[in-house]
């Protein structure tokens, strides 16, 4: 086992140059290098936490903008359908009443449709009567050859027409 | 090797002089072991420097960089508590060191002709120097954090007043062996997988120059044995590396916070 025949004879330069080595990785690497590499990884982890913080932060913020829109959607829809409905109400209430009048303007009309069609009616009997007066006359002279005077015609005429 | 030769799984442990013939003993000799010491520094220097890029969004390199010193911060902090932080570049530097040596060992580097690759952490000379830099440690920041009272280790809450001295010792015992299994630990681990991965590929080579059928058999299992050992030792390497930071971590934490 060359570790115990050797030992008298390289002890001392494997503790000198072991010493030396550690010494340098320990002082070099160690204290050196390992600080740097590890302030690295703080800085990175605290960008890291800060920009989460600020995505956290920002989407918050998003989030506060969005439900003011929606509130500013919201009043502006019920806003558009409060006045479509009055608009509606109106052109409503504005359409009966111009049907209401349409409506008078006809009854009128129709009443003076109806009365004219009466006084037309009327004439018509009129004549009806004086022809049949005259008919009646022009009968009764030609039957009987007495001449009936026009009162008396009209009355039976008139009589003739109560009951017909 | 000669077919027939004898099998020398000891000699990859020999540590042989760089620009001298001999050895000698003193501190300045250097020898193929402190070169593969100065091969891992420069490839955990080349390694951790790749990821100094300091880069917001990290490239794979800064990754795997900013991992291992995130796994070691956790395995110090999750130790010792906030105060971990102190001793994170120490449980780095042994981490790091037994990984790099531990895993450059197992590379195959001996097919390249007169590369020599040499295990730093196969040799307890190197494992128990740093479990005793690991205790000194240990006992310097207990004393200087606790003074006497450091002592208070030694008697677990709740022992019953009798059994105070005996509980005293075993506890003073066990804690004396925590130095040595600390750092034999990963020195058996190298020692004895190395052995088995030379036995096994001398069995390879042996095998083939038999010119046998049985010869051929053995060297093909003997290689794929080699290959299972050789991946196992990758994940010995790694496991060997985290139990000396997580029990130097932990060894730690007895003396920052006693119990």
């Amino acid at each position: 086992m060359p570790q115990l025949t050797q030992l008298g004879l390289v002890y001392q330069s494997q503790w000198f140059w072991l010493l030396l080595v550690l010494g340098a990785i320990y002082f070099f690497v160690g204290r050196g290098i390992v600080p740097k590499v590890e302030a690295t990884v703080d800085l990175r982890d605290a960008q890291i936490a800060a920009d989460l913080a600020a995505a956290e932060r920002l989407r918050e913020e998003a989030d506060a903008t969005e439900e003011g829109w929606r509130a500013k959607i919201n009043a502006a829809h019920a806003e558009a359908h409060e006045l479509a409905h009055a608009a509606k109400d109106r052109s409503l209430r504005e359409t009966e009443k111009k049907v209401a009048a349409a409506d008078k303007k006809l009854a009128a009309e129709a009443e003076k449709a109806a009365a004219a069609l009466d006084d037309a009616r009327k004439d018509a009997l009129a004549e009806i009567e004086a022809m049949a007066t005259q008919a009646t006359r022009e009968i009764v002279a030609k039957l009987t050859g007495a001449a009936v005077d026009d009162a008396a015609a009209r009355a039976a005429v008139g009589g003739a027409l109560e009951r017909a | 090797m000669p077919a027939g030769a004898k099998i020398d799984p000891m000699h990859q442990f020999t540590i042989a002089p760089i620009g001298s013939d001999q050895l000698a003993a003193t501190p300045f000799q250097f020898t193929n072991s402190a070169l593969w010491m100065l091969i891992v520094f420069a490839v955990i220097v080349v390694f951790m420097l790749g990821g100094t890029k300091r880069q917001l969004v990290p490239g794979r390199w800064q990754m795997a960089v900013e991992y291992l010193t995130g796994f070691l911060d956790n395995v110090t902090t999750q130790s010792i508590g906030p105060e971990g932080r102190k001793y994170l570049p120490w449980v780095f530097t042994a981490f790091t060191f037994i990984l790099v040596a531990n895993w450059i060992g197992a590379m195959p580097f001996g097919i390249v002709p007169a590369a020599h690759p040499f295990t730093v952490t196969s040799q307890f000379t190197v494992t128990g120097t740093m479990s005793i830099i690991s205790f000194a440690i240990v006992l310097g920041v207990g004393f200087w954090k606790h003074g006497l009272k450091f002592f208070t280790l030694f008697t677990p809450h709740g022992t019953p007043k009798p059994l105070l001295p005996a509980i005293f010792v075993v506890e003073m015992i066990s804690f004396l062996v925590r130095p040595f299994s600390l750092g034999l630990r990963p020195f058996i681990a190298m020692f004895a997988g190395h052995i088995l991965l030379d036995v096994f590929g001398n069995f390879v080579v042996q095998g083939i120059g038999s010119h046998t059928a049985l010869g051929y058999g053995v060297s093909a299992l003997a290689f794929a044995f080699v290959m299972f050992v050789g991946a196992l030792e990758l994940l010995v390497g790694a496991i060997q590396a985290f139990v000396f930071a997580l029990l130097t971590a932990l060894y730690i934490n007895d003396a920052v916070n006693l119990h």
